[in-house]
């Protein structure tokens, strides 16, 4: 039986679409100042990256507030159950409409796979673009101002992290847009990301089912949209 | 629903509205106004030369006109005497080589290569009159020359191959009542045709800077601010700002553009960073020799055809020599882009009789010094001329052959074409050791190009430089430039993990599409 239930709250879809936005204007910039194509202008570009930037980092700290004050941090903690079979359902299950072998609750609404790529962005990704980008933003020359006192001699390795950080985002972008489609319609996860509400499998049936899943067995089952 | 909507339409306002914040903040610098409101006041004499009853006389000779000079300005005879105008060497310091006294008596170059033999006819460019073989006659005050850079009437003409000595069909006493502050034809008279003709040299000072369009030189623009050289060239007790490193070795008595423009002259914040690492005259000259050609190669191993024993020369269609048998062949380049090198102001040279030990590379005449990590170094335009030149194999130096003379048999190369005689005769004027045999070797010379400045509008884009391709600074490979430089692998692979999530997706999705729809057929 579904139920609609409120469960992204209104901060965190605008915490979402705000950083959605940030991070597409600050690809399409950021890869004009690498020199992959040039539509903005490339004095624009750069101005333009560097406001989205600082925006961003606005946006960073108040979703860090948010995070911790209402503890959904704990939504990213990485568990290692139904990981495989998460990934089975990716590979197999999906393609013989098995049920996703996890379940959106309002307490955990990540599957696994997703709070570990997530946490992935929170504590590695994002940390080291914002950090390569305040040095890349701030780096001015050997001996000049700014940030002698780190001895910073060359743009270089700063640029390259920026780089490897840029196209693993852009690769997180493709899979996640694509992954919006596996929930329980083509479009429930993005309704859902949108309005805050999700047609949600009633709680108390939840425990009734046993899916197979390839060789996996698993007691925990729910036919919920997850998205990655 | 609706309410994110306008939420998220609120920020994007928002974001854009900072955007145009940042961008609108176009104040006209206040500097640059002033700069124009200075420059176009006219100066009004406080003399009036014309009625001194000393300047009214018959000169016959034009030491006496220096003579009249100094007996009012009588300390200008000492300040000329002290300043680079007048000396043929100076004492400059040279890293690795200590203070040296250096100078066009030592120095070589690579164009006629040196003055030493040479003297009475690189004289019409001295500011002083007998000057002889031995560059005797510049120790005595009356010998100055002070018509050449303060004749105002444009018709003062120092004579051929005199020793610095005028022509005498013009009226001396005309010129010296009608005296003045230098004009740009007082410096262009020398400073245009330095090499043997108009634009030789520097690519960036030639004729049509005497009257030229703000197309040329907005700072001396005619129909601009008019500006003559020494408004730049600030002057005090006769010695000029302004080094010219084919001879100056020290980061001392620059002429600079921040004189007047301070180091943030922008009203773009991310300009102004840049001018911690870039001249000014790096984004604001992007062509330079834009009327007249430039010479930018020169082969004096061709030097001595003779066609029915007689010297003869060939030009291309713009009228430029292309081969003279007195000097060799020439390539020449027009509204041409600079080249760009790291420069903290400091020079080496090639002095007389210095050894050269890598003769399989061009060897470099004047180097600048600097690199990026150099905190004095900023990148700057520079003209690099490329020459073939008489060069001694055994010992391992440069010649330094006579080019002129008055008659022939002086072993001149000018009139007997016979480069051995003349590396012989040549050498010998230097003191340094002949073996007999000459070999022409490749050299260059860096001529940094500080004129011919554009206006806003045409300085360099930021994409001529930040682009992977044909980028201006593709030359400059010691340091990571944003937009020019990447790294291969990082690009590779990054590429490919787009390329494969893209397929992936896109694999995945296909399955799904089909595998739904045999379920729905089965239905």
């Amino acid at each position: 039986m579904l139920t609609k239930v409120y469960i992204y709250k209104s901060f965190e879809r605008f915490w979402h679409w705000m950083q959605a936005f940030l991070i597409f204007f600050l690809a399409a910039t950021g890869f004009e100042i690498h020199g992959s194509y040039s539509f903005f202008g490339y004095e624009n570009a750069v101005n333009y990256h560097n406001i989205a930037a600082y925006a961003f980092i606005i946006l960073i700290v108040f979703a860090i507030f948010w995070h911790l004050s209402t503890g959904e941090w704990k939504q990213y903690l990485p568990t290692a159950t139904h990981l495989k079979a998460q990934i089975n359902y990716y590979l197999l299950g999906i393609f013989k409409d098995a049920p996703h072998p996890t379940k959106k609750t309002v307490l955990s609404k990540l599957n696994p796979l997703q709070k570990l790529v997530y946490l992935g962005l929170k504590i590695l990704v994002i940390p080291i673009m914002v950090l390569s980008g305040l040095l890349y933003m701030n780096y001015r020359y050997p001996h000049q101002a700014g940030i002698e006192g780190l001895r910073v001699g060359s743009l270089e390795p700063i640029a390259i992290i920026h780089t490897i950080g840029a196209f693993m985002l852009l690769a997180f972008i493709i899979v996640h847009l694509y992954l919006i489609t596996t929930g329980g319609t083509i479009t429930s996860n993005l309704k859902a990301m949108i309005t805050g509400f999700e047609d949600i499998e009633d709680h108390k049936t939840e425990n009734e089912n046993t899916i197979d899943i390839g060789n996996i067995k698993t007691q925990d089952s729910t036919t919920n949209p997850d998205i990655m | 629903m609706r309410k994110i909507v306008i939420i998220l339409v609120l920020l994007t306002l928002a974001v854009i509205g900072i955007i145009t914040f940042f961008k609108s903040r176009n104040i006209e610098p206040d500097k640059l106004t002033e700069l124009k409101y200075k420059y176009t006041k006219k100066e009004i004499p406080s003399v009036d030369h014309s009625k001194f009853n000393i300047l009214n006389q018959n000169f016959t000779t034009p030491q006496q006109v220096t003579e009249a000079c100094l007996s009012c300005h009588n300390e200008s005879g000492n300040q000329v005497m002290h300043s680079s105008h007048w000396n043929w060497e100076r004492q400059e310091y040279i890293e690795g080589r200590g203070i040296v006294t250096i100078g066009k008596k030592n120095a070589i170059n690579n164009f006629c290569i040196g003055v030493k033999g040479n003297e009475k006819s690189c004289a019409k460019c001295h500011i002083g009159f007998g000057i002889t073989d031995k560059l005797n006659g510049y120790t005595d005050e009356k010998n100055i020359d002070c018509m050449v850079c303060h004749d105002n009437t444009e018709t003062y003409i120092k004579a051929e191959e005199k020793g610095g000595a005028p022509d005498l069909k013009i009226d001396l006493g005309n010129i010296a009542r009608k005296i003045g502050n230098p004009k740009r034809s007082n410096c262009g008279v020398c400073h245009f045709y330095g090499g043997g003709g108009n634009n030789v040299k520097h690519g960036d000072l030639e004729e049509s800077m005497f009257e030229p369009d703000k197309d040329i030189d907005v700072h001396m623009g005619t129909n601009g601010p008019n500006l003559a050289c020494t408004a730049c060239h600030k002057t005090e007790k006769h010695v000029m700002l302004g080094k010219v490193y084919s001879l100056s070795s020290m980061n001392r008595n620059r002429s600079k553009c921040e004189q007047c423009h301070t180091e943030t002259p922008h009203k773009e914040e991310i300009l102004n960073e840049h001018t911690l690492k870039v001249a000014c005259q790096t984004c604001h000259i992007p062509v330079y020799a834009k009327v007249n050609s430039t010479k930018t190669e020169w082969d004096w191993s061709t030097a001595g055809r003779l066609k029915d024993g007689e010297p003869f020369e060939e030009d291309d269609s713009l009228g430029n020599h292309t081969y003279l048998s007195i000097k060799g062949s020439f390539k020449w380049g027009r509204n041409l882009k600079p080249e760009y090198v790291w420069f903290n102001g400091t020079a080496e040279h090639y002095l007389l009789g210095d050894v050269v030990s890598d003769t399989t590379n061009p060897l470099t005449l004047n180097t600048l010094n600097g690199s990026y990590k150099d905190k004095d170094s900023k990148i700057i335009p520079v003209k690099i001329h490329r020459t073939k030149q008489p060069f001694d194999p055994i010992n391992k130096i440069l010649i330094q052959p006579k080019l002129f003379a008055d008659t022939k048999g002086e072993g001149a190369l000018w009139i007997d074409f016979d480069w051995k005689r003349s590396a012989e005769v040549g050498m010998k004027d230097v003191n340094l050791p002949f073996s007999g045999k000459i070999s022409f070797i490749r050299t260059q010379m860096y001529w940094p190009v500080n004129h011919m400045v554009s206006s806003k509008d045409k300085s360099v884009k930021c994409t001529e430089c930040h682009t992977r391709n044909d980028s201006r600074m593709a030359s400059l490979k010691d340091f990571y430039m944003p937009g020019r430089d990447y790294n291969g692998f990082v690009e590779f692979s990054g590429t490919a993990i787009i390329i494969l999530s893209i397929f992936g997706v896109a694999i995945h999705g296909t399955i799904r599409i089909f595998s739904s729809r045999k379920k729905n057929d089965k239905k």
